[in-house]
């Protein structure tokens, strides 16, 4: 029972984690978050990993979904314990091992695979908590990114990616084809995969594989194991 | 000779004697038909719990929070206490407006069975041979603690707690409200503590209870009847133990190398510098409140702590179907209840399925945190009971 110390200031409370900025909004809702909710069967078990604000989880809640989260940052939790969401500070390469198998009738990765030290293990780990795993990344082999690289010889940057190389979260990055390939090595079946535009939007659900490489600005996959992959 | 400076004794030791039967706190006495069964398979009776409440209970009666304290705290939460004359020793978060709002919770803390602030303990005097307790007092332990709430809780006609908080030794009462009564709990805030007490932790307070025992005034524990106090025992133990409070970085931060109103060493075992000097008056004024006996059983109780062992070793079984909200917070800096533990406790309430949050807060002031004045913690708790309170129905003006 010390009182040693003078009030030590608090880290700065961010108003909000800032969004994505291009976002479309329906209403209060961010569009990817609401093509999300909409493969996600009502009054299921959902894990959202990687969860930032909240944004998702509380849309999620409005629609009888249980839902939990795990974020990195802190502010990211405050946010997120204000909200009355059940979220844990924590890392999606490290902490996912600690769930038990099925956990989850959903584990959501959105806009993080990108970001893990060891994508193909988290990946593995999704689909052991949960039944299904709900994985969004943005899309490296997007033309815009290919003509970063060739024309201009730089590394890409965007506005939804605007880190430079060397202090970029990002060290994964991968294209849509890359992903589709890791899921068939690792026994992964894909259910759903929607390429969304730049704005969040989905591209037209007939295109080919190489359309969506080049014109998808971020690849949205509903998995399942394909069968027992333990 | 070499100058040596040993601690004072206590000067409030005839105040501290008498809270220990007839505490400045509202008391509720339980008789002989309703004995406290303690783990040690004695039954307790009579026995009393001396408990402090503040704000109202609304008329729904959801609006109760328990305060669970720490090893040495007491139920003086945010009164100023009766023998030192101190504020409340969590005003930080308890008070009109803080994020245990009395103006909107009712909000009560007992002394812990085993405690010497009023609830029956080894300073309590024993009725059978009208002397004081000492180590005729059973051996008591966490369960034990909460049992005896449970039973305060019942006496003031209240069924489900609005919330549980404590830290430290607090967070193991509130880990064990909700393993033991999950339906009676419905939102539980355990900081910077843990499922189950470390060897490591076990070796310290083994060595403050054999710094207690080797005091020549100890005597055998019945020091009350001959008229002695074991307070250079117990300000070692103290002087020990806080030290695992703090942290080598704020040990550093508010003392560093310098030194106590002198220039120079004086080639004596003096305090010469002010850490000396702090913990020496940490020691002594610890004395002053609380009893050594108290100390020792009190202890004991955390070592004996381990909720999986309670349920074969699988710590998620405690938490099982339990729809109590958890918010678990550690502390950066905490190297005795590190932040592996909490995350041990989170993981395991997540294989249970139990709605956990978790956070962690950056600050170099080490276990003793949760008493200070961290406006990130404060923010955390404030949200997390204002959002279980939107869940329970309360409303501002309640």
């Amino acid at each position: 029972m010390s009182e040693m110390s003078a009030p030590q200031p608090a880290l700065p409370l961010a108003d909000s984690v800032p969004p994505r900025k291009r976002y479309r909004r329906k209403g209060r809702y961010r569009s990817d978050h609401l093509l999300l909710a909409e493969m996600i069967e009502p009054n299921s078990k959902v894990l959202d990993v990687g969860c930032g604000d909240g944004d998702l989880l509380q849309l999620l809640e409005t629609r009888g979904v249980d839902g939990r989260g795990i974020e990195l940052s802190r502010e990211g939790v405050n946010h997120c314990v204000a909200k009355g969401l059940a979220v844990v500070q924590g890392d999606a390469d490290t902490d996912l091992v600690n769930y038990p198998d099925d956990a989850f009738d959903y584990v959501i990765l959105s806009q993080t695979l990108q970001a893990t030290r060891q994508p193909k293990a988290v990946l593995e780990n999704l689909l052991r908590i949960g039944s299904r795993a709900i994985v969004s990344f943005p899309n490296f082999g997007h033309w815009k990114m290919r003509l970063q690289l060739l024309i201009g010889g730089h590394m890409p940057r965007t506005d939804n990616l605007p880190a430079t190389w060397y202090d970029t979260p990002n060290i994964h990055f991968c294209t849509i084809k890359d992903f589709v390939q890791l899921c068939d090595e690792i026994n992964v079946r894909m259910e759903r995969a929607v390429a969304l535009d730049l704005y969040g939007r989905p591209l037209r659900f007939n295109a080919p594989w190489w359309f969506w490489n080049m014109f998808g600005e971020q690849g949205v996959f509903l998995l399942s194991r394909a069968e027992k992959i333990r | 000779m070499v100058n040596v400076q040993p601690i004072p004794g206590p000067a409030h030791a005839e105040d501290r004697a008498l809270e220990a039967d007839h505490p400045t706190s509202k008391v509720a006495m339980f008789t002989g038909d309703q004995p406290l069964p303690l783990d040690c398979g004695i039954d307790l009776a009579p026995f009393q719990i001396a408990y402090q409440t503040y704000g109202e209970l609304n008329a729904g009666k959801s609006n109760a929070v328990l305060v669970c304290h720490a090893l040495t705290g007491d139920q003086h939460v945010a009164n100023v206490h009766p023998v030192t004359g101190k504020p409340g020793w969590w005003i930080t978060l308890v008070g009109p407006g803080k994020p245990l709002d009395t103006d909107r919770y009712f909000i009560i803390c007992s002394n812990v069975i085993g405690g010497c602030m009023g609830s029956t303990g080894p300073a309590s005097t024993n009725p059978v041979t009208g002397k004081v307790w000492g180590l005729d007092f059973p051996v008591i332990t966490i369960p034990d603690m909460v049992r005896a709430q449970a039973m305060l809780i019942d006496r003031l006609g209240i069924d489900t707690l609005f919330a549980v908080v404590g830290g430290s030794m607090g967070g193991m009462q509130v880990l064990q409200w909700c393993a033991a009564y999950p339906q009676r709990v419905f939102s539980a805030l355990p900081i910077a503590c843990s499922t189950r007490h470390s060897a490591q932790n076990i070796a310290f307070h083994e060595l403050g209870r054999q710094a207690v025992m080797a005091d020549p005034d100890w005597r055998d524990g019945r020091y009350v009847e001959q008229g002695t106090h074991p307070h250079r025992g117990l300000g070692v133990a103290r002087m020990a133990a806080h030290i695992t409070y703090l942290s080598d970085a704020a040990l550093h931060r508010k003392f560093g190398r310098r030194m106590q109103d002198r220039e120079l060493p004086t080639f004596s075992f003096d305090a010469d510098f002010q850490v000396e000097s702090y913990l020496r008056h940490q020691g002594s004024s610890f004395v002053e409140r609380f009893d050594a006996n108290s100390y020792l059983y009190l202890t004991r109780a955390m070592d004996y702590f381990d909720i999986a062992a309670d349920h074969d070793g699988v710590l998620a079984a405690a938490f099982r179907g339990t729809r109590t909200r958890f918010c678990v917070v550690s502390f950066t800096s905490d190297w005795l209840f590190p932040t592996s533990e909490s995350r041990a406790t989170v993981h395991a309430l997540n294989a249970s399925g139990a709605r956990v949050s978790f956070a962690e807060i950056e600050t170099d002031r080490g276990h003793d945190a949760f008493l200070l004045d961290v406006p990130e913690f404060f923010d955390i708790a404030r949200a997390f009971l204002e959002s279980a309170g939107h869940s329970r129905g309360l409303t501002a003006d309640e």
